[in-house]
């Protein structure tokens, strides 16, 4: 089982993503530059990091969906490989249209950096599996432009779809305006594909997948995606 | 040479967040009559170009791939002769 981690200048993520694979789940994993531009084979899942890419002056993750790497990445998707993105990197998917809606500036205007409780709505994906449905875990949060919106027909569509993954809440599963700290409609802080096979976050599970970090709530999102690789 | 300037803006159906903050200052500055703010990017592109209509494709093939992102973005743009 093998992962990519994909290396935009910029980037600074991409670290803790691969120690993750690496050292926490001790699986196997690889750097991919982002001017790689061969047929992406020998993968299971494809992690697009967080931190700033680059092009955020244009809008988060606009210029960064041209590298090389990207057709590469959306033949893998098409494919039926695993594609995850974290922070900017779930801004590089919608910006790519590998997801629906896009990510706007946070309803505050401030840069949040803070622990926030994440309700997960769908265990039935390949990233989630091992949660428990509506279960409320810790990850934290730290974006900017973390503000998720969509067109209400599309929307319509993801409910139905049952693509709406994980959504702000506090400590007791409240989901309202009042536990949503960017603003995202419906309180959305992450969100997959129809096909269930590309998952973007806004949240960062890999900080938070080592007891010495103070929580491993997100740990299991990455066992959720060996889990379903290995049962698949 | 030609000049293109683009503005690429919000949606109507977006909310945009620093359009309102700059609305509570323009108000809590006096500007009472003030009643929505909205904003936006303004782009300049300089064109080795003469033709206008073929600048015109150009800056509109620009704005849908690149400049604004049709999901949540409008945009519009004059050409003129620098």
């Amino acid at each position: 089982m093998k992962f990519g981690v994909v290396v935009f200048p910029g980037s600074n993520c991409d670290s803790d993503c691969f120690h993750v694979i690496k050292d926490v789940i001790n699986e196997d994993v690889e750097y991919i530059w982002h001017d790689y531009d061969e047929k992406l084979t020998g993968f299971d899942c494809i992690i697009l990091p967080g931190g700033f890419s680059y092009g955020d002056y244009l809008r988060a993750g606009a210029i960064a969906r041209f590298s090389k790497v990207m057709p590469r990445i959306e033949e893998f998707a098409h494919n039926g490989g695993l594609v995850i993105g974290i922070c900017n990197g779930f801004q590089i998917l919608t910006e790519s249209h590998l997801l629906p809606g896009a990510l706007i500036r946070n309803k505050n205007l401030k840069f949040i950096c803070s622990d926030q409780y994440v309700k997960v709505v769908n265990t039935n994906t390949p990233f989630t599996n091992l949660y428990t449905k509506g279960e409320v875990i810790n990850l934290p949060i730290a974006h900017g432009e973390g503000n998720y919106v969509v067109d209400e027909e599309t929307l319509k569509q993801m409910i139905q779809n049952q693509q709406i993954v994980l959504q702000y809440c506090d400590k007791y599963g409240n989901v309202n305006d009042e536990t949503n700290p960017n603003g995202s409609i419906l309180s959305i802080a992450g969100v997959c594909n129809k096909e269930k096979n590309i998952f973007g976050l806004m949240p960062h599970p890999e900080r938070s997948s080592e007891k010495i970090l103070g929580c491993e709530d997100g740990k299991r999102v990455f066992l959720s995606i060996v889990n379903y690789l290995k049962s698949r | 040479m030609l000049k293109a300037e683009i503005y690429v803006y919000l949606k109507k159906s977006i909310s945009d967040p620093p359009g309102i903050a700059v609305l509570n200052s323009l108000k809590s500055l006096g500007f009472d009559s003030v009643e929505k703010v909205r904003m936006g990017k303004y782009i300049v592109v300089y064109l080795n170009e003469n033709d206008i209509e073929k600048a015109k494709e150009q800056v509109k093939l620009m704005c849908e791939k690149l400049l604004c992102n049709p999901v949540m973005e409008e945009y519009k743009f004059k050409i003129s002769e620098e």
